[in-house]
């Protein structure tokens, strides 16, 4: 991630400053500042705002009269007249630690499928045949669709009754009887990992592609040359010089998929097994009317993925530095 | 029209000293070739004339103005780039006019001159067509008609001639040499690392090395009277031939330095007895390298067409008055 | 061609079937779908036997759906255009001013993009909810600015970088203002890169469910992606197939359409925004 620029105009560490830079740097502020101040407005503020909700008592009707109660939401404890502690709060939920475990299991499974069938794909395109051009726009069906469709798309296809999945399977021989899908708690995970990987594998694909084709074709001759087998050549020259493409899309993805909310709700609006960290908040923000305890689900959401971030921008200096850019 | 000068120049990017304090005086209506190898900070030196870098500290001064904090529109400057920086998107037209028509000139007065500029450079025809359009040698030409029609006090030419081949560079220049004699009020200031463009357009040259001015003089003072061996290795073709050891001591000089074109084939009085490794044959020059036991082959320039074979005995003899003889420090010693 | 050879190409080619059927179908089969009615619906058929349109005119004559498809069209669009002008602006001080700070400026704008949109969700809806445009679309082209900007600021910022440092010389040598550089010399340069983008960021701004949501709640002010979420049947047990499938397609056709004619352009845009960033 270069943010040095080969070829703008410097600022001189000179006490006289020319008309020209002068120039530059106001016009610069003067371009920056809408653009700043409507991230600010719109960015900014809300996430400080939902950040203060977890820390009151807020409802939805009394957004205004809400009182502080410091971390009450995150953690509290009540002693019992039996002596006994009870511990309340958003962390001691164990449906908050049932998203929570939903959503690492399902960042992980999904990108590491999709990080796998992204690199068969990539080198599928990579290679020169004819009719790379289809199965080019092929691929990007899934990804243009939208995610909401998509889920209603594959709900129908893995309709229990009237599914063409279970038919299909039941044709084949494969199954005795028809799966509900999307409603029995051992397959609905695997359900939103079979529509996120048809969505999401195209945009792997491309991102791995594109590291692919930076790749000298002259390596690739010299190791035919030396009569290499392919297989080696894939682990020995190829792996190790798309690397830094693939770390990006797969930290890229990975911080995408923990945000997931419209696949789920739209495929399996409720089942235990696939509710997500957003999907719980959202519950609470807004149907469950627990405002104060769905702010603090999405802050504690917030959290992991700004660490993680943090990590991805800090991996991808290093990354970067280490490539002598 | 415009006297330029520079006092005590000095340019860093940050930690690293580029130009590391130049003084010159760029006389009005003249055409100086900054020249030198890469690296010299010859570039640098003209992008800050141009005002497109900050000078980080000395004077420089445009017909006695002092124009440090000047823009580069406002310094009566234009610049001819080496790969040319035409608009795209615009005409040929359009290109030569966007100075004017942000100034907000009257279409009539733009016209006048664009025509103008285009005449002079022969490239009327293209007044409407797109920089893709043109080849190599036209693009160039738009660029300096680009530049002319700024009507500028100076004019910045870096290494317009390096994008072209070589038989379309002599025909450029050419152009270039002739436009200076139409224009003769325009200080004009030309970056280059070929010293035939140098010698061939300056009115004087200014040699540089690593941030510093090695000489400043007229082509010829520079070719008969080099300051330094620098100067006098890098002016003219072929390189100056440089003998030390026991032929240089006898000559009472640390080193001697003396041009291929004053070495003559001849066994007289003080000749140097050798081989010959290897003769090139131009059509109308012969160029001999000769191996007399000092180093570096001695090259000898001979008129016409000669016939050397390799390892042929031959004594080879300097011109005595132009022997030029340099001290440990490579700075000339008087006769 | 020996037996080997022959082999490798065919299972390549087979491979590459799978990878093409496996995209297609699902959207092969909700076409085929939609132009199936009634009880056709309960037969499952993998080839068309009879078109029905029957699902599209339920969809297109009954309820809010085309109002819904104008709110998707309205909403994405004007989002764009104003995500494009505060983002060429911002991307040419980004890319070709040098100063203090502008790493960091750029990492936050990354940054930005990242956050997951529940994390805002609750300020923004007292935000929107203050400002008085709760259920309009302008609570949607408001909040969506949150993801198209750092979007296309990035996204801009690369391909500013890309334009040559010499044409900016020789339009300052002439007098050109930064404002000029960008109108005259740069933006007539940029619009492919312009376009690409542009439709980067309506495909994702169409895309969008949570906000909508959120922030809309009748129906006539819905956008698409909720709307067809919400279609319900007469009973609380009759799910609508028919008609959500001809309603999926016709909000997909025309994005597909798009993404099939700029296809090279989507990839380059989607690469420079992913490798290079």
């Amino acid at each position: 991630m270069a943010v040095e620029t080969a070829g703008s105009i410097s600022l001189p560490r000179t006490k006289t400053r020319s008309e020209l830079m002068t120039q530059r740097l106001a016009a610069a502020r003067w371009f920056l500042l809408p653009m700043l101040v409507a991230l600010a407005i719109v960015a900014g503020w809300p996430l400080l705002r939902s950040i203060w909700f977890s820390f009151t008592d807020a409802k939805l009707n009394t957004l205004y009269s809400a009182e502080w109660i410091g971390f009450g939401n995150y953690l509290r404890w009540q002693t019992l007249s039996s002596g006994a502690i009870r511990w309340r709060g958003v962390l001691a939920d164990p449906d908050w630690w049932n998203a929570v475990w939903n959503t690492l299991r399902f960042a992980f499974i999904s990108v590491s499928l999709e990080a796998v069938l992204g690199m068969i794909v990539a080198l599928v395109l990579n290679a020169e045949f004819r009719g790379r051009g289809i199965v080019r726009a092929a691929i990007l069906i899934p990804w243009a669709i939208p995610t909401i469709v998509s889920a209603k798309m594959w709900s129908w296809m893995l309709n229990d009754q009237l599914g063409i999945i279970n038919d299909l399977l039941m044709k084949l021989g494969l199954i005795s009887q028809k799966i509900a899908w999307t409603a029995s708690t051992d397959t609905a995970m695997t359900a939103v990992l079979i529509v996120d990987v048809w969505k999401t594998t195209p945009f792997m694909a491309l991102l791995i592609l594109a590291g692919l084709q930076m790749i000298p074709k002259d390596v690739y001759e010299a190791a035919r040359v030396d009569g290499v087998h392919p297989v080696k050549v894939f682990f020995r020259v190829t792996l190790p010089l798309v690397r830094p493409a693939l770390m990006v899309a797969i930290i890229f993805r990975l911080l995408d998929a923990m945000r997931i909310f419209a696949l789920i709700y739209g495929l399996t609006p409720n089942p235990k097994a696939t509710k997500t960290m957003s999907v719980l908040s959202q519950e609470n923000l807004f149907q469950f009317d627990n405002f104060a305890e769905g702010s603090t689900q999405s802050t504690l959401l917030f959290v992991i993925i700004a660490v993680l971030t943090a990590l991805y921008i800090w991996l991808g200096r290093v990354n970067f530095d280490a490539e002598g850019k | 029209m415009a006297h330029i000068q520079l006092k005590n120049i000095r340019k860093s990017f940050g930690m690293v000293d580029v130009i590391k304090g130049v003084d010159l005086e760029v006389h009005s209506g003249e055409f100086m070739v900054f020249v030198g190898p890469s690296g010299c900070g010859k570039s640098t030196l003209l992008r800050l004339l141009a005002g497109l870098e900050d000078i980080t500290s000395g004077e420089m001064t445009f017909d006695g103005q002092l124009v440090n904090a000047l823009a580069p529109s406002k310094r009566g400057i234009a610049m001819v780039f080496q790969s040319y920086a035409l608009y795209p998107h615009m005409t040929v037209y359009e290109n030569m006019a966007f100075g004017m028509q942000l100034a907000k000139s009257s279409k009539e007065a733009i016209r006048e001159r664009v025509e103008r500029a285009a005449e002079m450079l022969q490239i009327t025809p293209y007044l409407n067509r797109l920089p893709k359009q043109l080849s190599g040698g036209q693009r160039q030409r738009v660029a300096i008609g680009r530049a002319i029609v700024r009507d500028p006090k100076v004019f910045l030419f870096d290494e317009p001639l390096s994008n072209l081949d070589a038989a379309l560079r002599v025909a450029t220049r050419l152009e270039i040499a002739k436009l200076h004699h139409q224009m003769t009020g325009s200080t004009m200031i030309y970056v280059t690392h070929d010293q035939v463009e140098a010698m061939t357009l300056a009115d004087r040259i200014c040699v540089l090395r690593d941030g510093l001015i090695e000489q400043v003089g007229t082509p010829l003072e520079l070719y008969d009277n080099p300051q330094s061996m620098f100067v006098a290795g890098f002016i003219g073709s072929p390189k100056m031939n440089f003998l030390n050891g026991q032929i240089a001591e006898g000559f009472g000089a640390n080193t001697i330095g003396i041009r291929s074109e004053h070495i003559e084939v001849s066994d007289r009085e003080g000749s140097w007895k050798g081989k010959v490794v290897h003769s090139e044959n131009l059509g109308s020059d012969t160029y001999v390298y000769v191996d007399i036991g000092a180093g570096e082959p001695v090259i000898v320039r001979q008129e016409g067409k000669s016939m050397h074979q390799p390892d042929e005995p031959i004594s080879i003899a300097p011109i005595p008055d132009k022997i030029h003889r340099f001290d440990k420090a490579g700075k000339p010693l008087r006769h | 061609m020996n037996a080997w050879a022959i082999t490798k190409r065919a299972s390549f080619y087979l491979l590459v079937l799978v990878i093409v059927v496996f995209a297609v179908f699902p959207f092969y089969y909700a076409i085929l779908t939609s132009f199936k009615s009634g009880s056709d619906l309960f037969r499952i058929t993998y080839w068309p036997e009879s078109i029905s349109l029957q699902n599209y005119i339920n969809v297109l004559g009954v309820g809010s759906f085309p109002r819904n498809f104008l709110n998707s069209v309205f909403v994405a669009s004007i989002t764009v255009l104003l995500a494009l002008f505060l983002a060429v602006t911002a991307s040419f001080a980004l890319a070709r001013v040098r100063f203090r700070g502008r790493g960091l400026l750029l990492m936050t704008i990354l940054g930005v993009s990242m956050f997951p949109q529940i994390a805002v969700l609750a300020g923004l809806f007292e935000l929107i909810r203050f400002i008085g445009i709760y259920n309009t679309p302008w609570a949607l082209i408001f909040s969506y600015t949150i993801f198209t900007l750092p979007f296309t600021v990035w996204v801009l910022t690369t391909f500013m970088r890309d334009l040559p440092i010499e044409i900016e010389e020789a339009a300052i040598v002439d007098g050109a203002n930064p404002w000029i550089i960008i109108t005259r010399v740069f933006l007539p340069l940029m619009w492919p890169a312009l376009v690409t983008t542009g439709l980067l960021a309506f495909i994702g701004a169409w895309n969008e469910f949570l906000f909508a949501l959120t922030f809309t709640i009748s129906n006539d002010t819905r956008t698409v992606p909720v709307a067809i979420a919400l279609l319900s049947g007469g009973t609380q047990h009759e799910i609508p197939w028919g008609s959500i499938m001809a309603a999926s397609v016709i909000v997909t056709v025309p994005l597909v359409v798009l993404v099939l004619i700029f296809q090279r352009k989507i990839v380059s845009g989607l690469t420079a925004g992913g490798v290079k960033g």
